[in-house]
């Protein structure tokens, strides 16, 4: 796919955000992976263009990051974090159930081009162990069976919620977020979810709260 | 003159702010390395301090002409007061510091054997086969570092091998061990960031884009400064082991740039050069023409004496070709032209300038194998013949600005290039007047000063006060390449600016042999030293130098450029003496064809059959750099000498052959490089009243479409045939235009010129409009040939390839 | 010792995400009043606060802020270490996703105070919800006219740019977080020049964790007295802590630091049912493991690194007695071979030999000499690669061997698997024993 005049005037734009043009390469390799499903030699020689870079340089950085994908991703990027606190809890059966349901190994795309499976890392979210990702939005606490009842669903077309995130949408869009974060979806789902209050909800059941500010101080305290 | 007196190691002391001669204030401070105290200046790294004591720290990553990325941790030093062991190409010494290597201190020890163990983990071992075997450092380090047997017992990393980072670069992935030398030389040094450390971790590797190979003019520096077997060059793998080679310093002879080269040979053929570490001139970088263009010196090669006879040449004996030359140049003596090429040595050219002055009786003599003019040729005897260096290098690198006149350095002069972008990386302003602002030109961050082909003295001549305050600073230079022979009024203009602003002016001819030519005084008008033919004293020194009578000496100035070829095409000289010279060089191939055809003798000593010994009369075949002794004069004025190195070469020299040929009609020539040296440096540079300074009036651009050209480092030249790999790391031929005028030709255009037309791809560059951009002899696209055209000749430009 | 929730007292207001929830608890007063003082006692407040970084290393904070050269005539940046990668360190993100505006705040505020007019929020881009709720509170900051130019009429100029990542967790690593900005490949940088004298393009650049200039906020509007309430004096404040593992109620515990193990377990509901303690991290993989018998020990710097470890990120990692120490010191060793940036021998060739190893161990192969080998060789990356990676890299195995060695030396015969089944260690029921 040839990269078009608008295209090139977004990665400008993107160069135009920071102090210095090249500060823009990285979103600017989001955006051509978000049109065209993978960052080819010709996005990244664009992006290099636009970055006042040469290709090599663009390249370097391309294969340095590993959400940059030089082979088509296709509709769904799913991920499972194997890393020893969600791999031992559970992610190694989840990714093994996966892996048999999309008849795809690690780092690769199905036949059909409709999912991409990777063994990610740490997403810093081990109170949620087991982890996986749809399109980079968080799928948490997660067991073979709700994984691959995932993957059927998204097969069906049908919608589904991220469990601290927007409906799942599909990799381009994702990627399209990454290089303009303002995607007007702030406000979908439930981010904040049991896990993230746990701590606060029995604080409050407990009558425990941080103390006031002393005296004599004025009682500038943030109020609840 | 400049060859065997005052020769200048460095530069001139009247240069301001330069100089080894003065001595500079330096901050010393008190350091102690493995016990010993040492004096070493603020700054210095803990790496080059051990150095001086003698002590090698095991490095791979480290070069002293790169920035240090401490990336190998090879070189673990114990430095007192800090917890961990430190990298001491990357610790910058302060005063009273305490450092202690390998030999007095078992953390760094341990450390670097650490390291070493690490280094060797996927290190292959191909060393039998690595052409690095044997000269390796990670090999020699091993043997001192290491430990004798491996305890990995894993798998090791495997790439597929090799992969060509470009047509002569070569990269076998699995030797290499990241020590980004080649990636910071090709981005720091080079400017060409063209290859690059790609993936990450274990699977780190050095590449390229997809699609834009490492096709830098100095890509052979990374096969150089590999410590590893890793980059290694298409015509030199596989071809030897180093133990096998004899390695000889030799100079370059491809350029003024004057790069110490070391050459390297087996069984009577070059194998391969390399870049001579030269810290006043090339420091340790040379281009790829440098390093990679000598099989010339094996291809082509003219085995005998010829004569021709019934209309065509045959092999003779040399003294039934010399006694054939004598004979014919002594009946026409006093009217024979002689043409000396651009890429003789300093010996050689002066045994030229003598045998056409005493042997010939003539002055028609002229070494400029190209577009040369006579505001030119007043301009180098004015200013620059025999005279003393005027910017060198360093100059070159302290200036707060330099100018370019008429020079395309990264093409013309590749490590004048290196030097300014160096210079500019520290803060130096490069200016240059040109009608384009090339990709060369931003990496010395230059500002382009606009001026059409031939309106450069306009423009010199109308430099805004900015500019002219630039170069009105101390230290300020300007540098006038060779191509300002074709600006009218360009050569007054310039010596005009730097009276009035005091910068040092420099000429920076392209080829190795033209300033020594010129101080050999092989240009009409012009004896050694710079000495004025028409100066009485000047040719009664010359005279008893020679041991002639100086009434004998030609006393009017000779005929030079195309003067001298239209007299031999119209029959008023009678016989050509051509060494060395390729006819397409000329600006009107045309005329120089005719010139030879229709002089009645024409005598060639050449090492190459060419376009003039396929005309000559006699043939005298001579040595090529390898088979003889001499030296180059580079740009600065600095002797470039060299020695044999095949010493039982047969070959003569064009100094030995004249010296045979003069003796045969009864004169006498030095013909030992040791003589010619011996009397040249008796004579001495000229101190007398110089030959007059041109004062030509600005010429004008033409109206209309006009050719912007130079040659490209990489193209045509005969020199560089028979090594393709080189070849193909040649810029494409293009046309480059402004983007307007490439919006309304299209993809390709075709360029008619007076001689016919070429077409070429459309590429947009930063050029003036009304100006096209064309290589001068690369393929497909000669211009003086195929279009009959120089830099400022108008054309006809059509879009699209419709002739 | 009581839960003490400030940063996340009022997550359970699902508008706190917004500009409007946030001021309704008191948000942006403290930026109204720190732009009323000059930023050299701003500085000042923060250092006498005693403030560490929360990112893992505990730097001061404002002695950190006060190395920028002021009236040096450079622009100065404020880059916020959001590349929160860490295995096990997991409560940056929910900061973002359940607070931003804190965030956003104490940006605003720590640029006032070290003159800088440019910050960037550096998110990992795996992680999109948190980009696009930090993005959306930038945004409404600036409409509120908290960021742009002569922000509340004190010409203080600043622009936020929420730059995302792209995968690696390297950039976690401040210097290679710059190159990272600067839209190199993120490995790190030679220091010196440290970044507060010549950072992000080369000048003056403070870089901070998410969760400390969360804290600045705070601070700045309740003051050094109150802040000291918390903690001890060598770590004083509170910390949002994250436990993970086979405990009850793994999630987010907001404590004074100096809180214990024991008490953090307690609320989380102790261990699964039927499960004990067999090994934990204080705060990432990057930390010495403990075991059951350093539950008591105080979570402050101080103490964690008197006990052999390091706080680190604060987010303690638990795991029961089903666990395999081979099969999980194996996977963190993967994970630093796939993260190690590939600039220094000892990390990138390191990490490849050892991780080659350890994944023989838990196949059941491998020789006793092997399991000593590999302490020599951790101690052949342990301060002396580049930086800080190769050091997390060198640390899980000798932790985990000075506890564990028997169950090293039993898996150079025995898998992982064959001496812990996994199945036993999922945290689901249903799935089936080999």
């Amino acid at each position: 796919m040839a990269i078009s005049e608008s295209t090139r005037e977004q990665l400008q734009q993107l160069a135009a955000r920071y102090p210095r043009p090249r500060s823009g390469l990285m979103p600017m390799l989001h955006l051509v992976q978000s049109l065209e499903g993978e960052v080819t030699p010709e996005g990244i020689t664009a992006c290099a263009d636009a970055a006042g870079v040469s290709a090599a340089e663009a390249t370097a950085v391309a294969s340095f990051y590993t959400m940059y994908k030089r082979r088509q991703v296709g509709q769904h990027h799913i991920g499972v974090c194997v890393n020893t606190m969600c791999g031992l809890l559970g992610g190694d059966a989840v990714y093994e159930a996966l892996s048999e349901r999309l008849g795809v190994g690690h780092d690769a795309p199905t036949d059909d081009g409709q999912f991409w499976l990777e063994r990610i890392e740490c997403q810093a979210a081990c109170t949620h162990a087991p982890v996986m990702t749809v399109d980079w939005e968080y799928m948490d606490d997660v067991t073979p069976a709700a994984a691959v009842e995932i993957v059927d669903r998204l097969e069906r077309g049908e919608t589904v919620l991220s469990t601290r995130g927007p409906a799942i949408r599909d990799f381009r869009a994702t990627e399209q977020t990454l290089a303009y974060p303002e995607d007007g979806l702030a406000a979908e789902g439930t981010p904040v979810d049991d896990k993230m209050l746990v701590g606060l909800r029995i604080a409050k059941e407990g009558g425990m709260a941080a103390p006031g500010v002393p005296a004599p101080s004025a009682p500038t305290g943030q109020e609840g | 003159m400049t060859v065997t007196n005052n020769a200048p190691s460095g530069p001139s002391p009247d240069v301001a702010g330069a100089g080894t001669d003065v001595e500079v204030a330096v901050d010393l401070i008190t350091v102690v390395v493995d016990g010993v105290e040492m004096r070493v200046p603020k700054g210095t790294l803990a790496i080059r301090a051990a150095e001086q004591l003698g002590i090698e720290v095991p490095r791979f990553c480290d070069h002293p002409l790169l920035d240090p990325v401490a990336a190998c941790r090879a070189c673990l030093i114990e430095v007192e007061g800090m917890p961990k062991p430190q990298p001491a190409c990357a610790q910058v010494l302060s005063d009273g510091m305490e450092v202690r290597t390998q030999y007095s201190s078992e953390v760094a020890r341990v450390a670097q054997e650490g390291v070493m163990e690490f280094l060797l983990l996927n290190h292959p071992l191909d060393c039998p086969v690595c052409d690095k075997g044997g000269e390796c450092p990670l090999q020699n380090q091993a043997m001192s570092v290491g430990r004798p047997e491996s305890r990995f017992t894993g798998a090791k990393r495997e790439f597929e091998k090799p992969i060509n980072v470009s047509a002569q670069v070569l990269l076998d992935r699995e030797r290499c061990v990241s020590c980004a030398r080649c990636t910071r030389f090709a981005e720091q040094i080079a400017g060409d960031p063209m290859i690059e450390l790609l993936e990450r971790g274990a699977k780190q590797q050095v590449g390229t884009a997809a699609d834009e190979p490492f096709d830098s003019y100095f890509s052979g520096n990374t096969v150089q400064i590999c410590p590893v077997g890793a980059l290694t060059s298409a015509s030199y793998r596989f071809r030897s082991r180093p133990f096998d080679l004899v390695s000889v310093p030799t100079a370059c002879e491809h350029c003024a740039s004057g790069c110490s080269l070391r050459t390297d040979y087996r069984r009577g053929v070059v194998t391969r050069r390399l870049a001579w570490d030269d810290p006043d001139v090339n420091e340790e970088w040379n281009c790829d023409k440098g390093r990679f263009a000598f099989a010339y010196l094996n291809q082509g090669r003219i085995e005998s004496p010829m004569i021709r006879e019934h209309g065509s040449l045959r092999v003779a004996s040399w003294p039934e070709a010399i006694d054939a030359a004598a004979r014919g140049l002594a009946t026409a003596r006093g009217s024979v032209g002689v043409l000396v090429g651009g890429r003789s040595t300093v010996e050689d050219a002066y045994a030229y300038s003598r045998f056409a002055r005493t042997a010939l009786a003539t002055d028609h003599i002229d070494f400029r194998a190209r577009q040369g003019s006579a505001e030119e040729a007043a301009f180098l005897s004015s200013k620059v013949a025999g005279a003393p260096v005027s910017a060198a290098y360093d100059d070159l690198e302290s200036a707060p600005a330099v100018l370019l006149v008429s020079l395309e350095p990264e093409d013309e002069s590749p490590i004048v290039f290196l030097r300014l972008r160096k210079a500019a990386r520290a803060g130096t302003q490069v200016l240059s007047v040109g009608a384009t602002a090339t990709r060369s030109l931003g990496k010395m961050s230059g500002r382009l000063v606009s001026a059409r082909p031939g309106d450069e003295a306009n423009a010199l001549r109308s430099l805004d006060d900015e500019t002219r305050a630039l170069l009105g600073q101390p230290g300020a230079v300007i540098l006038v390449g060779e191509r300002i022979a074709g600006s009218v009024g360009a050569a007054s203009a310039v010596l005009e600016l730097a009276r009035e602003t005091g910068a040092a002016l420099a000429w920076v001819p392209r080829r190795s042999g033209e300033r020594g030519a010129l101080d050999a005084g092989a240009l009409a008008g012009l004896l050694p030293g710079g000495r004025p033919l028409t100066d009485e004293q000047a040719r009664r020194d010359v005279a008893a130098a020679w041991g002639v009578e100086a009434a004998d000496l030609p006393s009017e100035p000779g005929l030079i450029g195309a003067d001298l070829l239209e007299a031999a095409r119209d029959g008023r000289l009678s016989a050509l003496v051509v060494g060395g010279v390729e006819l397409a060089d000329f600006a009107d191939p045309g005329l120089a064809v005719a010139a030879v055809e229709n002089a009645d003798f024409v005598v060639s000593l050449e090492n190459h059959h060419s376009a003039v010994t396929e005309l000559a009369d006699v043939v005298l075949p001579v040595a090529v750099v390898t088979e003889k002794s001499g030296t180059f004069v580079n740009w600065e004025g600095r002797p470039r000498p060299f020695g044999q190195v095949f010493r039982d070469a047969l070959t003569m020299s064009d100094a030995r052959v004249l010296a045979m040929v003069a003796e045969a009609m009864g004169s006498s020539l030095p013909a030992d490089v040791a003589s010619i040296r011996k009397e040249m440096g008796a004579l001495g540079p000229w101190t007398g009243a110089r030959t007059p300074a041109p004062d030509t009036a600005p010429g004008a651009s033409a109206d209309g479409v006009v050719i912007a050209s130079w040659r490209q480092l990489l193209d045509s030249g005969l020199m560089q045939e028979g090594e393709p790999h080189l070849a193909a790391t040649a810029r494409p031929t293009v046309a480059i235009v402004s983007a307007s005028m490439a919006a309304a030709l299209g993809e390709t255009v075709t360029i008619s010129g007076p001689a016919g037309s070429v077409t070429l791809p459309v590429v947009t560059g930063d050029v003036l409009d009304r100006v096209v951009w064309v290589p001068t002899n690369s393929p497909g696209c000669h211009i003086h040939a195929d279009l009959g055209a120089v830099p400022g000749t108008p054309v006809q430009l059509s879009a699209g390839g419709a002739a | 010792m009581p839960l003490t929730p400030v940063i996340t007292e009022h997550w359970d207001d699902p508008e706190l995400f917004t500009i409007s929830g946030y001021r309704r608890h008191g948000g942006y007063r403290a930026l109204e009043s720190a732009l009323t003082r000059d930023p050299d006692a701003l500085i000042s407040l923060v250092k006498d606060s005693g403030l560490r970084g929360r990112g893992g290393a505990g730097f001061p904070t404002g002695l950190k802020w006060s190395f920028v050269p002021q009236n040096d005539g450079k622009p100065h940046y404020l880059v916020v270490n959001a590349d929160e990668s860490e295995p096990g360190a997991c409560k940056d993100i929910p900061i973002m996703l359940a607070n931003p505006h804190a965030l956003v705040e104490g940006v605003i505020i720590t640029s006032y105070a070290i003159r800088a007019k440019h910050a960037f929020i550096y998110i990992r881009g795996e992680v999109p919800e948190a980009i696009r709720r930090v993005a959306n509170a930038v945004r409404e900051a600036r409409e509120a006219g908290y960021l742009g130019t002569d922000i509340r009429g004190t010409g203080f100029d600043l622009d936020v740019v929420v730059h995302a990542g792209a995968g690696a967790y390297i950039c976690g690593e401040e210097t290679a977080l710059l190159d990272s900005l600067e839209g190199f490949r993120g490995q790190p940088r030679l220091k010196p020049p440290f970044p507060a004298v010549a950072g992000l393009y080369a000048s003056p650049t403070v870089i901070n964790n998410v969760e400390t200039i969360c804290n600045i906020p705070y601070i700045v509007d309740r003051g050094v007295d109150w802040f000291r309430q918390f903690g001890t004096e060598k770590s004083p404040g509170f910390k949002v802590f994250a436990v993970s593992g086979h405990v009850n109620r793994p999630g987010i515990y907001e404590a004074p630091l100096g809180i214990t193990m024991r008490e953090l377990l307690d609320y989380a509901g102790g261990m699964r049912d039927g499960h004990q303690v067999k090994f934990w991290l204080p705060g990432g993989s990057s930390v010495p493991m403990l075991t059951a018998d350093h539950l008591d020990i105080p979570m402050t710097y101080e103490d964690m690194a008197a006990a052999g470890t390091m706080l680190g990120t604060g987010t303690p990692m638990i795991f029961d007695e089903t666990v395999s120490v081979v099969k999980a010191v194996t996977r963190w060793l993967e994970f630093y071979k796939h993260e190690s940036c590939g600039k220094c021998t000892p990390c990138r060739e390191g990490t490849y030999w050892i991780t080659g190893t350890l994944e023989k161990f838990e196949h059941g192969h491998g020789t006793e000499q092997e399991v000593e080998t590999l302490v020599e060789l951790c101690g052949q990356i342990m301060g002396r690669s580049f930086c800080a990676l190769g050091d997390a890299a060198a640390t899980p195995y000798p932790a985990a061997l000075k506890y564990f060695r028997d169950e090293f030396v039993a898996a150079t015969t025995t898998s992982a698997d064959d001496q812990f089944d996994p199945v036993a260690s999922y945290v689901f029921a249903g799935a089936v024993a080999r």
